[in-house]
């Protein structure tokens, strides 16, 4: 029932069309930022740059007085600071991912179905800078499931963090492992060979899989029942889909070079701690790296003779590489750092940035869409406040399609950048005298 | 030993080399941080015999000219990682090997000695060296009430007894989920994990009491008792391992009914309860600045030294225990990334030089770049706390170490 009179109706109405059209107006109309150094990624860096984002997407990008900032244009003045594309994350474990501890193969298993998009790891890797995750399963197992890339849009759906392919479906890879992380008892395999046999035989079972279903053709009485793992597996065999593979050893390293020869599946290598002695066998394999910057090496095995001179070694060698969090394993807010600690040990200062952002986003074949400032990319990008590798520097804010996701000067956003009372998601302190922070996402 | 007598015997020294022999280190420095003082450009540190001779103005100091000489941008003292595991948590992490940070057999072990399993020659002993860590505070890692007794050495990477600079320095105790224990081989409440420490400590009380009296009564020689008869004299401190707000309100809580020497450790929650901490007059070893978030560290902040430094709370910096990979952290990191949350770069420099070394009661040995102290130099091509800088030498005891690793 309506209780105002219809004139009273249609101005309240346009009040609240009035309310609402600064929000509308910030989505559609373009924000330019200026004065800032820009690292595009894609391109040497513009001292002056200037940044025209719009409708979530980037609109230009180049130097001041050669690019047109739009009229009705909101402009940033953000002279001092720099800007970078927005960080690609290719392995975390953000939202809570484990293994799944009821067998050594577990294709048909998807991490999206765990994830928690409340975790307040979620938040901590927005004020790291990273706008593009690939959440992977644990290395537990020689098929470990389906990972899924993510953009750290806000929200608790996570339906909503997809990165969605033409078709709509969400994207990922498939996450597998070898080495000592696998090996365990019965079922699981107890040996290297053993890891590698079972690897095999999936893939075998996944590409007879495919070819009843290649010889099906449009008689579905032909058809195959219908198997979570072999398709997911079968798509791997297509192209369709990139393997994730945790390794460490140079031996386990070439395992994966031939299995890859022996099924012909793109595959990026994760971890690759000793890759440095087996980098040019990986650079005519045409495979890239995923790599770690730890504080220091051991805690297993396979980690004792880690370095930070990796990035360098197969920088040189032409291998593409990117660095990883594996999140936990280093706090997302410290990303950038592991690129500083790369340059420390040799690295090209130029091929670290792109070893966070436009590498790592072709190794999630979004390299089209992420991972540098270029017209036509999505609008994703950090404003620092100064030189991205120098420890005086602060992440200020992260900017999701032309959202921005996380603001230094916000004191929610700040309570998760540098922790505090409250930052706990899980178990916040829930006394009077402390304040009544409830943690989490909001 | 006396200022004037110390100055006496090491201008004599001094005198005595430059006549007698060479083998003198002369380092040079851009910039001399000695954290006794303001720092002197183009400084430069004499040694001999494993002391600092002079510090000085590289204007006015001279030395014979075959000494050894180096140079750096920068010269720091000896970083002092105020509470480690390195040397017992070993780079493999493999059982039997050479994970020794834990002994889970008993819940209250204060007779262990973190003296007798700490590997001096593990790698990464090393590994921090070479960025400029020269002592460490190693403890057992916590994950059992009374895990055992800490040890201060240097990393000169000789063997624990040579390098020790206090065998036995405090025990170590946790609180919190650090003490309670899933397994059941140990407590399973916060309640009972005071209960448990109240218990032993009154026990130890009446030992001490019965073998002070020399009667037929008198009970053998205890080894856990003794070292905590050792903490309510006041001789050895308890380093207690606490995170949550309550469970460093009862450290204090236990410290007031026993007397004895508390160091707060961790202590991810200190700013809920600074004026209590405060008030009782604990200096604390911060959680490590970038140790993760999670389970009773969940609310640590990065700000947690600078907030606790502003109270007026002597604080150190530390390394603390990685149970995986990495299997150390680097306290010249942690110093680092306190110094931009709030702490400021001289009192970072402070946290892991000189105030570390005051809390562990080593400062007239080390933690300062003066005259009569342990020759513990780091050098260094640029500002130690810059992630690109590289540490190029370290110096201890007047011998000299290589840098971190390049290539």
């Amino acid at each position: 029932m309506n209780i105002l009179p219809a004139a009273h109706r249609t101005a309240v109405f346009l009040a609240i069309c009035a309310l609402s059209l600064p929000r509308l107006l910030a989505q559609e109309a373009p924000i330019a930022f200026t004065g800032a150094r820009i690292e595009t990624a894609s391109g040497p860096a513009i001292a002056d740059g200037v940044l025209v984002v719009q409708g979530g997407k980037i609109v230009a990008v180049g130097a001041a007085g050669s690019v047109a900032i739009p009229e009705g244009a909101e402009v940033r003045d953000v002279a001092g600071s720099t800007i970078m594309p927005g960080i690609v994350d290719t392995h975390s474990h953000l939202g809570g991912t484990v293994n799944e501890r009821s067998g050594p193969a577990q294709a048909d298993v998807r991490v999206l179905d765990s994830v928690d998009p409340r975790d307040d790891g979620f938040r901590r890797a927005l004020a790291g800078g990273l706008t593009t995750v690939n959440i992977m399963p644990g290395s537990g197992n020689v098929i470990g499931g389906q990972t899924i890339y993510l953009k750290l849009r806000r929200s608790v759906d996570i339906a909503d963090l997809f990165v969605r392919a033409a078709d709509g479906r969400p994207t990922g890879g498939l996450k597998m492992a070898n080495g000592t992380n696998p090996i365990g008892t019965a079922p699981y395999p107890t040996t290297r060979a053993k890891t590698a046999a079972i690897a095999r035989a999936e893939f075998i079972k996944a590409r007879e899989y495919a070819d009843k279903i290649a010889r099906a053709g449009d008689d579905a009485s032909k058809l195959p029942p219908r198997d979570l793992a072999l398709e997911t597996l079968a798509e791997v065999l297509a192209g369709k889909r990139v393997v994730h593979h945790h390794t460490h050893r140079q031996d386990d390293i070439l395992t994966v070079l031939r299995l890859k020869e022996e099924f012909g599946f793109k595959v990026v290598l994760q971890h690759v701690s000793e890759g440095w002695l087996v980098a040019d066998e990986i650079a005519r394999a045409g495979v890239p790296c995923s790599i770690i910057n730890v504080d220091s090496p051991g805690g297993k095995l396979e980690t004792s003779d880690l370095n930070w001179t990796i990035g360098a070694v197969l920088d040189k060698a032409g291998v593409l590489f990117a660095y990883h969090t594996d999140d936990a394993v280093i706090d997302s807010r410290f990303l950038i750092r592991s690129a500083a600690l790369g340059i420390r040990a040799g690295l090209d200062r130029d091929a670290a940035l792109r070893a966070l952002t436009i590498n790592a986003a072709r190794m999630l074949d979004l390299g089209d869409r992420v991972g540098s400032l270029e017209p036509g990319k999505d609008a994703d990008f950090v404003i620092l406040n100064g030189d991205p590798f120098s420890v005086y520097t602060q992440v200020q804010e992260t900017w999701v399609e032309g959202r921005r996701v996380f603001d230094l000067s916000n004191p929610d956003d700040r309570l998760y950048a540098y922790g505090g009372e409250g930052a706990g998601a899980r178990g916040p302190v829930h006394l009077c005298c402390f304040g009544n922070h409830e943690g989490g996402v909001e | 030993m006396s200022r004037s007598i110390k100055s006496f015997s090491a201008t004599l020294a001094l005198l005595l080399s430059c006549a007698a022999h060479a083998g003198g280190l002369a380092v040079l420095g851009d910039v001399v941080h000695t954290q006794a003082g303001p720092p002197i450009e183009n400084g430069i540190v004499l040694i001999e015999d494993g002391k600092i001779t002079m510090v000085g103005s590289q204007a006015t100091v001279t030395y014979p000219a075959d000494w050894k000489t180096l140079h750096a941008k920068v010269v720091t003292p000896g970083l002092v990682d105020a509470h480690s595991t390195v040397g017992l948590a070993g780079v493999l992490n493999q059982p039997k090997g050479d994970k020794d940070e834990l002994d889970k057999t008993e819940a209250i072990q204060p007779g262990l000695r973190a003296l007798d399993a700490f590997n001096a020659r593990d790698p990464l002993v090393a590994w921090v060296r070479g960025f400029g860590v020269t002592t460490v505070h190693v403890s057992p890692a916590p994950g059992s009430l009374v895990p055992g007794q800490t040890l201060v050495v240097k990393t000169a990477g000789r063997s624990a007894d040579a390098d020790a600079l206090v065998p036995a320095a405090m025990i170590a105790v946790a609180l919190g989920e650090g003490a309670i224990d899933t397994g059941a081989k140990g407590p399973t409440t916060r309640s009972k994990v005071a209960a448990l420490l109240r218990a032993e400590l009154i026990k130890a009380r009446e030992y001490a009491e019965k073998r002070a009296k020399d009667d037929d009564k008198k009970p053998a020689l205890n080894i856990n008792h003794e070292v905590l008869a050792a903490a309510l004299r006041g001789d050895m401190p308890l380093l207690v391992t606490a995170d949550r707000h309550h469970d460093i309100l009862t450290a204090l809580r236990l410290r007031e009914e026993f007397g004895f020497k508390l160091v707060l450790d961790s202590a991810a929650e200190a700013p809920a309860v600074i004026d209590e901490i405060k008030a009782a007059g604990v200096p604390v070893i911060v959680h490590p600045t970038m140790a993760r978030a999670g389970g009773p560290r969940e609310n640590l902040s990065m700000e947690t030294a600078s907030k606790l430094r502003a109270a007026g709370i002597p604080i150190a910096l530390q390394t603390g225990y990685e149970s995986y990979v990495p299997r150390t952290r680097v306290v010249l990191f942690e110093a680092a990334v306190a110094a931009v949350r709030g702490l400021g770069r001289e009192a970072a420099l402070d946290a892991v030089t000189i105030d570390s070394a005051r809390l562990l009661g080593v400062a007239d040995r080390v933690g300062s770049i003066e005259q009569g102290k342990d020759a513990d130099l780091a050098l260094y091509d640029g500002d130690p706390f810059e992630y690109i800088t590289h540490c190029t030498n370290v110096v201890i005891s007047g011998e000299v170490f290589p840098g971190e690793k390049r290539e």
